[in-house]
This record gives C-alpha cells, structure tokens and sequence, in this order.
C-alpha cells in the first residue's frame, strides 16, 4: 500500500463576493418584484370570480407600497452596490441607488397605478374589457363565452405588468451593461405579450406583439453587440470601469469604443422610440390594447430615458466626444420626423404614437445638455409626459362606436358638443402636447430648450431651434384635433362616449389635473428634479 | 422750483415712512398671528361660492343665491375681526404680510404669492365686503324673477373674490391677477343679458377698452422687472425712490397710470362705463361705483413712492383726474337715461379721487376717504334708481318719471341722502371728503393751484346742477308717467341695504372725517400730511364758496326741472347740451382716431398677410404635409423593412462618424 497523496483539492477562490446588501435602499424594487411573484400565485389558486379584484387590488396596494418605500430609500440613496469578482475586485452586477434612479422609480411607480387602473376598465363586463380571455375569438361571440366559462380568464395581465413595471424600475437604477441588459428584457417580455391581448382587432394586436418582439430582439442584438464591444475595449461592464478606461483612453482598442458605444445606445434608443429605430412605435401603439399603449408610452419612456441618462453620465461620459454627434443626429431626425409624419396621421392612435415619437426627440435635447441642469429637465419632462399620456390613451379607449373604439379622427367630429368634459380634457391634453402654457407642457419644453441653448454649446443651441420648429408643425397637429371635436359637425352619431367606471375616471382626472398642477405650479416638481439630478458613481 | 424742492422733501420723508412699514412687515415681528393669519379666506370664500355655484350647475339653483350671499357675509366677518385684530396693535404694527406659497421661480425671477394686510387694503376690504354684501342681499330681491340668477350670484362671488385678491395682493403680479379678474366678472356681468346684441357690444366695448388699460399695467409690471428684478411691492417702493432712474420711474408710472384709466374709466378710455350700465342695477352699483372702477385710485395711491419719484407723472395724473371731473360732469348734465346720468357722476367723482391721488401726501388720505364715502353713497343711489326702474317697468327715462316722492318713500328718503352727500352739503358724507379734496387743490405755488383748484370748484358747482336734475326729475314735479306703470315700493330685501348705506352716506363722513380718525389711521401707508401748507384761498372762504356754487346750480335746477315742466321728449338743446348727449363725441372721436386707421391697418395688414405670410406659411405647410406623404410610405408595416431601417440607420449613422473622424 503505498501511501495515496492526498487529493489535491484547488480551493475555490472566493470568486464572488457580495457587496453589503443595503435592503431598504431596494426596497421599493423587492416590493414590486414580490407583488408580481404573488399575483402569479394568485393566478394559479385564487378562485375565479374573485381573481380579478383581489389581483387589482394587490397591484394598486404592492404599488403603492412601493411608492411609500421610495421615500424611505431616499434616506439611503448615494450608494453603489451589487457582486464583486473577489480575485480582481472588480465589480459585476451592480445598482447604483441615487437620486435620478429613486426619482425614476417612483415617476414609473405612480404612473404604473394609473396604468393597471385603466387596464381594470370592465364597463360592467367581467373580466378586463381590453383584453381578450382567447385569442381566437371575436368579441362576445359564443366560442368567446365558452372560453370564459372554461376558465380563460385576462387576470393574468397584472402580474405581467407588474414584472414589466419591476423591470422598468431596475432598467435606470442598473450600474452596469449586463444588468442593463437583464432589466431591458424583463420589462419588454411581458410587454410583448400585454400587446398581443387586443379583444377587439385581435389580428392587428397580435401582429402588432410579433413585430414588436422580432424588432425587439434585432434591437437587444444590437445592445449585446455594442456591450461585447465595450467590454473589449475597458475589459469591463460596470460604468465606473467603463469611464476609467475611457479617461485613460488606450488608444490601441480606440477602434471599439465609437461602434460600441453607438449599437448600446441604439438598443436604449430602440425603446424609446427614436428615429430611425421608431418604426414599430406606431403600428404597436395603434395595435396593442389601449390602456397598454397608455401605459407603455408613459412608463417605457422614463424608465429607457433614466437608463440612457445614466449611460450617458456616468458610463461614457467621459468619452462622449466620440458618440455625441451621433446622438445629436438621432435626436434632429426624431424630432423632424416624428413632427411632419404626424401630421398626415388619420388614426388617433398612431397619431398619439408619432407625436410620441417627437416628444422622445425633445428630451433627447435635454440629455444632449450635458448638464445637472439638463438631467432635472428631463426628469421633470418624463413625469409631465407620462401624467398626460396616461389620461390621453385612457381617454381614447372610452370613445366607441358599436363597442369597438372609434379611433379613426373622422370618428372625432363634432364630439365636443355632445360629449363637452371629455373632449375638453382631451382639448386640454392636446394643448400640454403641444407645449401651451399653463399646462405642463409648456414647462417641460421650457425646461430642456433652455438647458441645452444654456450649457449644450453651438450644437444645443441648432437642437433647440429644430426642437421650436418641430414644436410649431406638432402644434398643427394638436390643434386640427380640437378643432375637429368642438367645430366640426359629427358626421356619424353613433360614435359615442363610454361612461367609465371609477378607476378610469380616476386615471384621467389625476393626469389631467397634474397636467394643470405642473403647468400652474411648476416650482415644486422642478425643484425635486433638480435635487434628484445627481448621479453617484 | 421751490414747489420741486418741496415735492422732493415731501416724497423723502414719506419714503422714510413708507420704508419702515415695509421693513416691519418683513421681519418677524410681524408675521400674521392670530384671525389675521386667515386673512386668506377672504379671497378663498367667495372663490369657494363662485366654483360652487359654476361647477354645481342647475342642482344649486334653489340654494345657490343664498349660499353665495352668506359667503360674502363671511367675508365681511372675516375682515371685520382682521379689523379689530389691527386696531388692537400699535400703528406702525398694524401691516402685516401673509405669505402663501412661492409661485413663480424662472431663474432670477421669483414671485411668492402672498397677502399684504395693512392699513389701506383694510380700508378698500370693509368697502368691498360690507357694500359688496349689501348689494347681495338686494340682489336676492332684484333677481327674483330671473331663471338665471344662480350665475347672476356666481360672478358676483367671483368679482367679490377677485377684487380683494386685487387690493390684498403683496405684489404688482398677483395684483394683475385680481386685476384680470375683476375685468372678467364685469366683463360677464354687463353682458349677461347677453341675448339683447346691444348689451353684448356693450360688454365687449368694456372689455377692449380695458385691454388697452391693462396692456399698460403689464408693460409697467414688465418694466419694474427689467429695471428692479422684482415685482413684489416691498422691493419695488422701497427702492422706488433710492436708486431709481428718472426716465424709467416716468415710464413706469403713466404705463400704471394707463391702467388706471382703463379700470377706472378715467380720460381717454372713459368711453366704456355709460354703456356698461347695461348690466343689471346691482352690479351697476357693486361694480361699476363703489369698487372695481376705483381700483385705479388704488393703484395710483398704492404707488405711491413711484409716482413721488416722478413729477412728470404725477401731474399727469391730476391733469386727467382734472379733466374726467368735468367731462363726466358735463356729460351728467344731458343724460336722460337715469343709469348713464350715474354712470356719468361715477366718472367724474372718481376723477376727484385720481385729482387727489395726484396732488402727493397732502391728497392721498383724501383720494380714498372720497373713495370711501362715494362707495357708500354712490352705491345707496344706484339701488335707488334700480328700485325705481323696478318700481317703473324697467323704464329708465327721467323725463317719463316725475312726482316719484309720494310712490316710493323710502327710495325717495335714501335717495334724498345721496344727494345731499353727494352735493357735499355738511354734515353728510361728501361735504367731509370732497371739500378737503378742493381744499388740497389749491395747495401749492404758482398756476397750478389756481387752475387745478377752480376745475374743481366749478366741477363741484356742476354736480349739484346735474344730481339736483336727476333727483328732481324722478321723484318731484308733474308725473310724467306712461299710462302701464304703477309705481310701487320695493320689497324689504332691497329696501333695507338701501337704508344701511342712507346712514352710511349720512353719518360715516361725520364719524371718521373731523376726528382726524381716518388720516391717522393711513397715515404709516400714504405718509403723513406735510406740515405748514395752506390753500392759495384761506379755508373758510373756500368752504362757502364751494356751498354758495352747490347751491346756485341746485337752485338752477330747482327752476328748469321742478318749478317748470320737463318736456316728454329731449328738446333739441344747445350745441353743448347735444355734444354733451352724446358723451362728448367720445365714441366719434375714438372712432376717428382708432378705429377707422385700425381697419385700415388690418386690411393692409390681411392683404399682407394673406399674399405674404399665408403665402410662405401655406407653402411650408404643403411642404411639411407633402414630405409627410412621402415618408409615410416608408412606414409600410412589414417587419422585415422596418428592420432594414434599423440596421441601415445604424450602418449609416456609424458611417457617417467614421468619415467625420
């Protein structure tokens, strides 16, 4: 027997090592994610008449929670955290928790209630009426009444729009390109689903949903591209590194960083709908279910507009000479052709879609500040936006013409006289789109025209003159619409107004009125923004 | 230039005072404690009544009118303890600001939106909600009839509200707001029988003729930033007279004096306020006498340390008041129409009051003790004359009322009163206020004494002449009544405000104006009285004088229209008579100066428009829309294209920066 050495075990290295954990800082994170974990449980043993309320009201309740905690993590906020490679020390998986992060959250939390109380809307039905129970079956036909009865129900979008809220609210606190990329998908799948539940033209909603996800995932290709690119450039994901390396510019790799930089971007850039990544916007806004498209608009917005603020700060801030031009590119096409393509639009929807497109080019203008002064602008840009849209798409979905929505602008005639309150909000919505003061519109174009003529230099000075003039077309374009409700005659009587339940009301009265609020009485929001404008590191 | 010189030592010591008070109410000692700290709901309940009222629509029909007649009456509670709260301090305590939230923050330009309580917004806040009040109560009978009078109530609420925002106001800013909004509720008042074109047109007169004024008081807002950086009023006074630059104090000061003349129909945008009698009667007097056409009196003595720093200025705001006082007066004289004949008599005592405001710290006191007392008695007769009207059918005709007296006794009684205040006959209200205004006119040295002094002497010889007409016609000589009506005493509810402000124009003078009460009580706002100046006249001349000339043209009146018939029909008269028919030629001559070269301006300016602008812009327009097409058709909804067109954007955007690098 000759004496067997013993096994030479390799230890492991302590490979990962995690950051101390500071729990209240995620809290409103760990909320939405364990609301969206329970409602999935709730879909599998709730009972059937009940799901649909108590699935409502644990989304309004996690969400509110949510934006309570918010407030406590602003106690905790300034701080990095995530997975450290113990054997370089370098981080992995990180979260910074800082004030445009918190701001996002809670802006992406508050409209996320008013999105789940629109998609509520039953109109006396019983389940959710956007949404369809099968997806191949016309409405209130018998197979659709036997897919009901069968147990199909459209309960199951709130857990889907909670983990999409989850996502959105991970997407501008994420430190990092991978866990960047982590959040992108987490909010889009369950977006790419939500959009395909139309009840009404349900083939337009489920092509809509594919074009979305095909487009969707050309574009996240792209993101992983432009991320396999950086990290061969600073050999590293995380956003401090990536500026470091930036900084000391190892001009061997220089070939990298411009490409790289660009395709991250045209990922971040894809969400939000800017030209020429913008094609999907119109055909999925005017596809999906309404209060989706309401919701989606708002709250997709912020949260890709917090995370390219964040890429554009923090991670390649110091070498934004090399990308800049591109950005400035993208954001004059956004602009001119989100602007002029909306004015031939006959559809209310894709013409919401396009006029989305355009406002995407006018905080875009406000990024390209460089400036704390540029970043409170668009935080501030983002919760206006997303208040009125929310309202906007909600108040689309109650016009109907024999159930379904009539949202084609001949449709619209002459509604202001038989339907004055509805179509006076609408009225008054478009004239916050179109930047009119007294609303908030007007404020948040205000805002980040003079941040970039402020500190943007030559280049923000060409981008607010194109922002004005592509204001003065869009301004057309709001206009017709009201003109068409409240002067012209209604060619078709039977289009007439839903009268929606109280969750619905309650959306458009609280968009509305914020509307108003923040057009009248800007200073406290602004100054909030202003304060939450800083980015840790 | 000795009058200059004592201008300017006058104007320095009142900024000295003036100085302090502001200085108290910012510090703490003066925060609002206590009642005074709910200042705010003055201007908050009869906001809350009037978004009632409007919002609530048919279903507060049949409490509506009551619930906003209470809500005044809170008001006036409300300003009544804030009263007593000030009373109970020492006087150079007495200002105190309330601030309620910051409002406007644009860079270097901040405005908080706060409430300054001190002594002369004390004074306009009893006259508001006390007459305001009263008017509702009569309203409640007046508008009995009327389907619409739960709106009638809500713009009555809502002019309350505006109008003490207006006076309350800590800043030229919020003050523009109560401005506008008092414009607004006049504006809906006079046309809300708006079904008859001719009461339209007439609100819409009053609405342009005060846009001009409020352009000026905008563009006076605009310049006090540009040259102060602030609009609040404690940093505009104070440094009003420090470190002010002449030309700009001018300007700033005929730009306010602009708005004035616009809100209180002063010469030349008077023409307005005879055809807003279109309104109904009690807005007549709430509105359009006792208090939202004297806001410009309040502007001018608000503005004091700017119109101090500015002689220029500040003669032209006598020489309007000068010539308003016997314009309104002249017109008064061939008014038929009992309304404008009032309208007429508003105008020129309030051209009185900007007279007096003009004069500097020897007229202030006496500009808003005028304003005060006009308040109460002007407002008792134009209750009178609506209680006639409703007494006559409506009709408004002196020369079909006559013989009134016996009908409508209690109307007659506290129309009496009126016009003995207004005559100035002692001791009623007017002899108090305005004998001391023509006293303070012919203070000073050389021509201007004289001349300001006489307009208002004469001014004073006239009024008799004209309210001696007015009164005689509708309540003494031969009945000249149409063969329908049947006169009869108004109801209690109109009767009863109607004897409130009877002993208000009776005794009110006695009370506040020999007791040095009311001088004492402005002096820490408008400064005090400079010592040692006497009129170029010595007093007790001037005050038989001015009762010898009211008493000519009383007894002038005597003969033509009591002694003697009055013709049913307006003899054709002298060639003033007609001018004077006719305002003057106000509207001719507006017509001719403004409006004929404003349509040709507009003409020239559509044909350019539409050949020139329209032209370029319809072009950009079919630009825009033709790219619009043509881009549409890239949208052309296959998936595969729209991802060509992101890769291609890609490719070529990333080529694009390769070949700029």
């Amino acid at each position: 027997m000759t004496a067997v050495a013993p096994l030479a075990l390799p230890t492991l290295p302590a490979a990962f090592q995690q950051s101390n954990v500071d729990y209240i800082a995620i809290l409103p994170l760990m909320i939405v994610f364990g609301t969206a974990l329970i409602g999935v449980l709730v879909e599998a043993f709730a009972s059937r008449e009940r799901r649909q309320a108590i699935q409502v009201t644990l989304a309004v309740v996690g969400l509110l929670a949510a934006a309570g905690s918010v407030i406590l993590a602003a106690s905790h906020q300034g701080l990095t955290m995530g997975l450290t490679d113990g054997a370089t020390n370098r981080q992995l998986f990180a979260l910074a928790v800082d004030g445009p992060a918190l701001f996002m959250q809670a802006t992406i939390v508050l409209l996320g209630i008013l999105g789940v109380l629109t998609m509520a809307e039953r109109f006396g039905g019983v389940g959710p009426d956007a949404f369809t129970p099968s997806g191949a079956s016309t409405p209130g036909s018998a197979t659709e009444t036997a897919a009901a009865r069968a147990g199909a129900l459209t309960s199951e979008v709130y857990p889907l729009t909670m983990f999409a809220i989850f996502g959105m609210m991970l997407f501008p606190t994420t430190n990092d390109l991978i866990g960047m990329f982590v959040a992108l998908e987490v909010l889009s799948l369950p977006l790419y689903i939500l959009s395909g539940l139309a009840r009404r033209r349900r083939l337009l909603s489920q092509e809509a949903s594919l074009k979305y996800f095909l487009l969707g995932a050309f574009s996240s290709a792209f993101f992983l591209f432009g991320t396999a690119l950086l990290y061969g450039y600073a050999g590293s994901v995380y956003f401090g590194d990536l500026s470091k390396a930036i900084a000391s510019g190892p001009l061997a790799m220089n070939g990298l960083l411009l490409p790289g930089a660009f395709l991250v971007f045209v990922g971040l850039l894809f969400k939000v709908g800017a030209v020429p990544f913008h094609a999907w916007t119109p055909d999925v806004y005017q596809g999906a279910p309404t209060p989706v498209t309401g919701f989606m608009a708002a709250c997709t917005k912020a949260a890709a507009f917090g995370a390219i603020l964040r890429l554009a700060y923090v991670g390649l801030d110091t070498g934004r000479w090399e990308w800049t031009n591109a950005l400035v590119l993208v954001a004059i096409l956004t602009m001119v052709v989100g602007s002029v393509l909306s004015v031939t639009q006959t559809d209310m929807k894709r013409l919401l879609a396009y006029s989305s497109i355009a406002h995407a080019g006018f905080i875009l203008v406000g990024v390209l500040a460089f400036d704390r002064q540029g970043v409170g602008a668009v935080l501030f840009y983002l919760v206006a936006y997303g208040f009125s849209t929310i309202a906007a798409f909600a108040i689309v979905s109650l016009v109907r013409q024999n159930g379904a929505e009539a949202t084609h602008l001949s449709q619209w005639a002459g509604l202001g006289k038989r339907y004055p309150v509805v179509a006076g909000a609408f009225a008054f919505l478009m004239l916050a789109f179109a930047g009119i003061p007294l609303t908030s519109g007007f404020v948040s174009k205000f805002g980040v025209f003079s941040a970039a003529v402020d500190t943007g230099g030559a280049t923000g000075t060409v981008l607010a003159v194109v922002g004005v003039v592509c204001s003065a077309i869009t301004v057309f374009v709001y206009a017709r619409v009201i003109v068409l409700m409240f002067f012209s005659d209604a060619t078709d009587d039977a289009v007439e107004v839903m009268t929606p339940s109280v969750s619905t009301t309650f959306s458009i009265a609280i968009g509305t009125l914020v509307t108003l609020a923040l057009g009248v009485l800007p200073s406290a929001l602004l100054d909030l923004a202003d304060r939450a404008s800083l980015f840790v590191r | 230039m000795g009058t200059l010189v004592q201008t300017l030592a006058s104007s320095s010591s009142t900024l000295s005072t003036y100085a302090a008070g502001l200085a108290a109410h910012e510090g703490e000692a003066h925060a609002a404690t206590g009642v005074t700290a709910y200042a705010w709901l003055l201007v908050a309940l009869p906001l809350l009544g009037a978004a009632v009222l409007l919002l609530g629509g048919r279903r507060t029909d049949r409490f509506g009118p009551v619930l906003a007649t209470g809500l005044s009456w809170g008001a006036f509670v409300v300003g009544a303890l804030v009263f007593l709260a000030m009373l109970g301090r020492g006087a150079e305590d007495r200002a105190v600001g309330i601030d309620l939230f910051d409002w406007i923050a644009a860079g270097s330009f901040k405005v908080s939106a706060g409430l300054l309580v001190d002594q002369l917004s004390m004074v306009f806040v009893l006259l508001i909600t006390f007459v305001g009040s009263l008017i509702h109560v009569y309203s409640l009978g007046y508008m009995e009839h009327d389907p619409d009078k739960r709106r009638f109530f809500a713009y009555l609420n809502l002019f309350v509200a505006a109008m003490l925002l207006l006076v309350l106001a800590n800043s030229y800013l919020l003050l523009y707001v109560g401005w506008e909004g008092v414009g607004l509720a006049s504006y809906l008042l006079i046309g809300f029988w708006n079904y008859n074109p001719a009461y339209a047109t007439a609100a819409n007169k009053a609405f342009v003729a005060n846009r001009v004024g409020d352009f000026g008081l905008s563009i006076a807002i605009i310049l006090m930033f540009f040259h102060f950086g602030a609009v609040d009023f404690a940093t505009v006074l104070g440094e009003a007279g420090t470190n002010a630059n002449q030309g700009f104090m001018t300007a700033i000061g005929l730009m306010l004096l602009l708005g004035a003349c616009g809100k209180s129909a002063q010469f030349p945008l008077q023409s307005w306020l005879g055809d807003a009698m279109a309104g109904p009667t009690p807005v007549s007097a709430l509105i359009h006498a006792a208090t939202m056409v004297t806001a410009g009196v309040y502007l001018v003595v608000r503005s004091a340390p700017i119109f101090e720093a500015t002689p220029t200025a500040q003669l032209v705001v006598v020489i309007v008041g000068a010539i308003t006082l016997l314009f309104g007066a002249i017109v008064g004289c061939a008014k038929d129409d009992i309304k404008k004949a009032l309208a007429a008599s508003t105008m020129s005592q309030i051209g009185y009051m900007m007279l007096a405001a003009g004069l500097g710290p020897v007229g202030y006191a006496f500009a808003i003790f005028h304003l005060l007392m006009h308040g109460f008695f002007k407002a008792g007769m134009f209750l009178g004359a609506g209680s006639v009207m409703h007494g006559m059918n409506d009709q408004i005709d002196m020369r079909r009322y006559g013989g009134l007296s016996g009908a409508m006794k209690i109307t007659w009684a506290t129309f009496a009163i009126g016009w003995l205040a207004i005559l100035g006959v002692p001791p009623f209200s007017g002899f108090w206020s305005k004998d001391s205004i023509i006293e303070a006119a012919f203070i000073g040295e050389g021509w201007r004494p004289w001349v300001f002094g006489m307009t208002a002497l004469i001014g004073a010889g006239i009024t008799a002449f004209y309210m001696s007409r007015l009164f005689f016609m509708t309540f003494h000589g031969k009945k000249r009544w149409t063969d329908d009506v049947h006169p009869h005493e108004s109801g209690k509810l109109m009767t009863i405000p109607m004897i409130v402000l009877a002993f208000g124009s009776a005794f009110l003078g006695l009370i506040l104006g020999p007791t040095g009460f009311f001088n004492s009580w402005l002096e820490p706002v408008t400064g005090a009285e400079p010592e040692g100046a006497h009129p170029v006249i010595p007093v007790p001349v001037l005050i038989a004088l001015t009762l010898f000339l009211v008493a000519c043209g009383a007894a002038f009146a005597w003969l033509r229209y009591w002694r003697d018939e009055v013709p049913v029909t307006a003899p054709s008269g002298s060639l003033l008579t007609q001018a004077a028919r006719k305002d003057l030629y106000q509207d001719q001559v507006n017509e001719a100066l403004l409006m004929r070269p404003g349509i040709h301006l507009t003409r020239s300016l559509i044909f350019a428009d539409s050949k020139g602008v329209d032209g370029a812009a319809g072009g950009l327009a079919a630009l825009v829309g033709g790219t619009s097409s043509r881009l549409r058709k890239l949208q052309n909804g296959f998936a595969r294209s729209y991802a060509l067109t992101m890769l291609a954007g890609v490719v070529a955007i990333l080529g694009a920066l390769w070949v700029m690098s």
